[in-house]
């Protein structure tokens, strides 16, 4: 077992503990921050994978800049309240069970179709551009230009909606 | 090298991490940040693909799907701000505008 197999395992089940506890802290605040440090860990898996520019992408995009639009929009409307609702274990046992039978059923369909099989190895098509970074950003300008433009397009759209959305009231 | 299937497992754990929270939780944000783990999960499952076929178009996509998570927070946390201001709650109980 090398260094880095060692390394994804400690990284993915940190990762998996701060995401449980994600889900299971009554404050809204102390999920958002449990979140952060998930996104972090990931990000670690990520390097493991021999995905660099998608790591740094992860902690820029989702732990800088989703998660605190996020503690800014908690922030604003008190998350506090939902906290005092009655109790809810009905509803919790049944999300569990659903949860634990959707892991089940692909987990063992994981694992039996993909045993054996490695992951890690460098893409030959980076390799080719000379680096991660460089390999994506010439297929991503090349290839994939179309979605690529899709995809700020689609920007826009959310930002225009948002901006609606969140705006007091519309004058006209 | 890690083997393929404990990183496709591990994106299954934290997919069923993430649908238990959107689906046990009543605080929103929290459903949100459950919906984010999701989309998280998929990007494990595509880089670990693009990793183990030594093709860089799953990390492409995970990018695509990093764009459409931080969209969809953005649209979403202005929908909560939205019902914020006429419901006065962030419970998911109370959003129910849409129910007859």
């Amino acid at each position: 077992m090398g260094s880095a197999q060692v390394f994804f395992y400690i990284f993915a089940a940190l990762s998996l503990i701060f995401a449980l506890l994600v889900v299971t802290r009554r404050n809204a605040i102390h999920s958002a921050i449990c979140l952060i440090v998930t996104f972090f860990f990931m990000a670690a898996v990520f390097v493991i994978l021999k995905a660099e520019l998608l790591a740094a992408v992860q902690v820029l995009v989702y732990a800088g800049g989703v998660v605190g639009l996020m503690l800014y929009v908690i922030m604003l409307v008190k998350g506090e309240e939902a906290n005092q609702v009655k109790h809810n274990l009905g509803q919790k046992i049944i999300a569990a069970f659903v949860a634990l039978l959707l892991f089940i059923q692909l987990a063992a369909v994981v694992w039996v179709s993909l045993a054996g099989k490695k992951a890690g190895a460098l893409a030959a098509e980076a390799a080719k551009f000379g680096g991660n970074t460089e390999g994506i950003g010439a297929l991503l300008y090349t290839k994939y230009l179309l979605p690529f433009e899709v995809a700020s397009v689609l920007l826009l759209a959310a930002m225009v909606g948002a901006i609606v959305l969140a705006k007091n009231k519309l004058e006209r | 090298m890690v083997p393929l299937n404990h990183v496709i497992l591990y994106a299954v754990l934290m997919f069923a991490i993430g649908l238990y929270g959107a689906l046990a939780r009543r605080n929103v944000f929290i459903v949100l940040m459950g919906i984010e783990l999701m989309l998280n999960a998929a990007n494990i499952a595509f880089i670990g693909f693009a990793s183990h076929l030594g093709n860089i178009a799953g990390q492409i996509i995970s990018i695509f799907v990093i764009t459409v998570a931080a969209g969809e927070a953005a649209v979403g946390l202005a929908i909560v701000v939205a019902i914020f201001r006429n419901r006065l709650s962030v419970n998911i109980d109370s959003f129910n505008l849409l129910k007859w």
